[in-house]
């Protein structure tokens, strides 16, 4: 009989559901996809009831469920920190304690009640792991090694924010741990605050903003905010943070640091902010450098795996890949605590059950194509719902006549398969288009994703044309590594235009793939595998037959604050709501201009903006 | 009473009975806040005017 564990992440950010069955990842879903509220933290009612639909179980058929973190662990933590800094933090803890004394003491019981709602559960089945140690199994386990240090960084889960941890064939060990209120996470939240981003959320604009700047802070964040050793410990000061105490990121302290006050939401972006960007982008990566520098000094492992929200800093991934610290890096595409589901389970799997780690040449998660997939008669039947225009073809026609409008500049949503895992569209729920047309980048985020004019997208590329348009030697199948573009596709820029700063920058055309060459040169690249997704890699294939380019600018399929797309419903909505031209899904093809004008809505409002 | 046995083995096993007084003083204290559903202090203040 097999053995089946279902993990659970809830009650903190992006709640998720993911299931084993005999060790092997069947499914992992995050629940904002169903609800359509980003980064719900609801508990994940409607993933898990996907999840046993799609499998034909009960909750009774489970033989274990799992939850990503120890809620008195973390309790503990809470109250050692008001205890710490009382009398301050009298204001928080007047807030936060109705919510623990209410309902996160007893998360046990809240999470039995919930399971019960879908089917009768026996209680005794449900076993917590704790959070970094969910993060460390999710980076391990699915990983190609049989021995690798397992990094995890994030803003806090119990006390840790960032663990080292050694992974050896079926069991992992934290070794070093850095506890709240020191985080690197926090640190990278407090600036995206200050930049007027939304914390847990606006992370990556961060980042992306950072190539527009100069790092001329990078000297005072140092001095007065970070202690970093050169073993990459590092403390926080705290008289200029709030989180500790209040509900607030930052103090008055810190913006008089920096001599002005937060950006405000949608307040127009500065080049003080850009510079903020960069040096606190800085930062970090020289940080998590001397971190991985300093593990790899003292243990012969040749392995690295990452995970945690951290670890979705593209660009400190591939600063850490290019100084050849480790001769292999993985990195869970599901970094952030939607990923600690899967996680939680992997954990149970291997470290308690003491079942066998077997290593093949890829990893275990299926291209993080983990999520529903509808049927060609389901998608038929919703269209039909709509009373939309559609054209059926077969699979060889999709695909050509996709690459033929993608190559005229049409937009396209791509729907395709399992829904990914994690935050990023890797070809199942995307949005494409031609990267050699200049004008795209500007089009789609203004008119398509209503989103800020400087956020870049990112290129999917075949695997095999990898080293002829980028610096990047390995596979990066889920977009977690920033590469340059290689010189000879770079396109020289005029003495007049390296005078420009900032946003002027946009204008340039960099390359002969501007819609996804960054301002500094660089791309997050996303390698396409056959043996993962055939369709998108035919597509792609498709494309390169009519433009010699092995690329499709690949960005996920939703608008600004919204989760992406999941079922065909969605889909259309999107297509309807966005100025995106075309529609594929499964093997319907349908045309902007040819669908009923009632189907038309206002969907940039519809969101909150993230 | 389940919670109440977690809660002891939770104290037991992290050896951190010290925090129990802390956690009684907050329970009432926080269980004052969810009655009053306002400021902390105002029963307080309501039994001495």
């Amino acid at each position: 009989m097999s053995k089946k564990i279902l993990g659970i992440s809830a009650f903190f950010h992006d709640s998720s559901a993911s299931l084993l069955i005999d060790g092997k990842i069947v499914n992992a879903v995050q629940e904002e996809r169903f609800t359509r509220i980003k980064h719900d933290s609801n508990f994940p009612i409607n993933s898990i009831t996907f999840i046993l639909k799609n499998n034909n179980l009960k909750l009774s058929d489970l033989d274990k469920v799992i939850f990503f973190e120890k809620p008195f662990l973390k309790f503990e933590r809470l109250l050692e920190t008001y205890i710490h800094n009382a009398p301050f933090g009298f204001s928080s803890f007047r807030k936060a304690m109705p919510i623990w004394i209410k309902e996160k003491l007893f998360q046990k019981k809240i999470i039995i009640e919930n399971l019960n709602k879908i089917s009768k559960f026996d209680k005794k089945n449900l076993l917590f792991v704790e959070h970094h140690l969910s993060h460390a199994s999710s980076a391990y386990y699915p990983s190609p090694f049989d021995e690798a240090i397992v990094l995890t960084i994030d803003s806090v889960g119990e006390y840790a924010t960032t663990t080292i941890g050694i992974g050896k064939k079926n069991k992992i060990k934290i070794i070093k741990e850095i506890h709240f209120p020191n985080s690197l996470g926090l640190l990278y939240s407090a600036f995206t605050y200050y930049l007027g981003f939304k914390v847990n959320s606006g992370e990556y604009k961060v980042m992306g903003l950072a190539p527009y700047g100069t790092p001329k802070y990078t000297k005072i964040i140092y001095e007065k905010l970070i202690d970093v050793k050169d073993d990459g410990s590092f403390r926080l000061n705290n008289k200029y943070f709030s989180y500790s105490t209040k509900l607030k990121m930052i103090n008055k302290k810190f913006e008089q640091l920096f001599k002005a006050t937060a950006r405000q939401p949608e307040e127009n972006l500065k080049q003080f902010h850009m510079d903020i960007a960069a040096s606190i982008q800085e930062v970090l990566e020289e940080t998590i450098i001397k971190i991985v520098k300093d593990i790899s000094r003292h243990y012969d492992i040749k392995n690295l795996c990452m995970a945690g929200g951290v670890a979705l800093n593209c660009v400190a991934n591939g600063k850490i890949h290019e100084k050849k610290i480790f001769e292999n890096i993985w990195i869970q595409p599901a970094s952030g605590d939607s990923g600690t589901s899967l996680g939680a389970a992997l954990y149970y799997w291997y470290n308690e059950l003491n079942n066998q780690k077997i290593i093949n040449n890829e990893d275990d998660m299926h291209g993080s194509y983990l999520g529903p997939a509808f049927s060609n008669d389901e998608v038929e039947k919703q269209l039909r719902l709509y009373g939309a225009k559609f054209y059926k073809y077969n699979t060889q026609d999709i695909l050509s006549i996709s690459a033929e409008k993608l190559s005229e500049g049409r937009a396209i949503g791509w729907f395709s398969g399992k829904m990914e895992f994690g935050p990023r569209a890797l070809g199942s729920r995307s949005i494409i288009a031609d990267p050699r047309n200049e004008n795209m980048q500007k089009q789609l985020n203004l008119k398509i994703k209503f989103r800020e004019s400087f956020r870049p997208f990112a290129p999917a590329i075949l695997f095999d044309d990898l080293a002829d348009w980028f610096d990047l030697d390995v596979a990066s199948p889920y977009m977690l590594l920033v590469s340059k573009v290689k010189k000879n596709k770079i396109i020289e820029i005029s003495e007049e235009q390296k005078k420009l700063f900032g946003i002027d920058k946009l204008n340039i055309k960099r390359s002969e793939i501007p819609a996804i060459t960054h301002v500094d040169d660089s791309a997050r690249v996303q390698t396409v595998h056959k043996e993962t997704n055939f369709k998108f890699y035919s597509l792609i294939k498709e494309f390169k037959k009519i433009t010699g380019c092995p690329i499709l600018l690949n960005t996920s399929f939703n608008v600004r604050g919204e989760p992406i797309v999941c079922d065909p419903k969605d889909a259309y909505n999107c297509f309807m709501g966005t100025n995106l031209d075309m529609l594929v899904i499964e093997n319907f093809i349908l045309f902007k201009e040819e669908q009923p004008k009632k189907n038309i809505i206002n969907y940039k409002e519809k969101f909150q903006l993230d | 009473m389940n919670f109440l046995i977690e809660l002891y083995n939770f104290l037991k096993i992290r050896k951190k009975f010290w925090l129990l007084p802390i956690i009684i003083i907050l329970l009432i204290f926080g269980g004052m806040i969810i009655l009053t559903q306002g400021t902390a202090v105002a029963p307080f203040i309501y039994t001495v005017f």
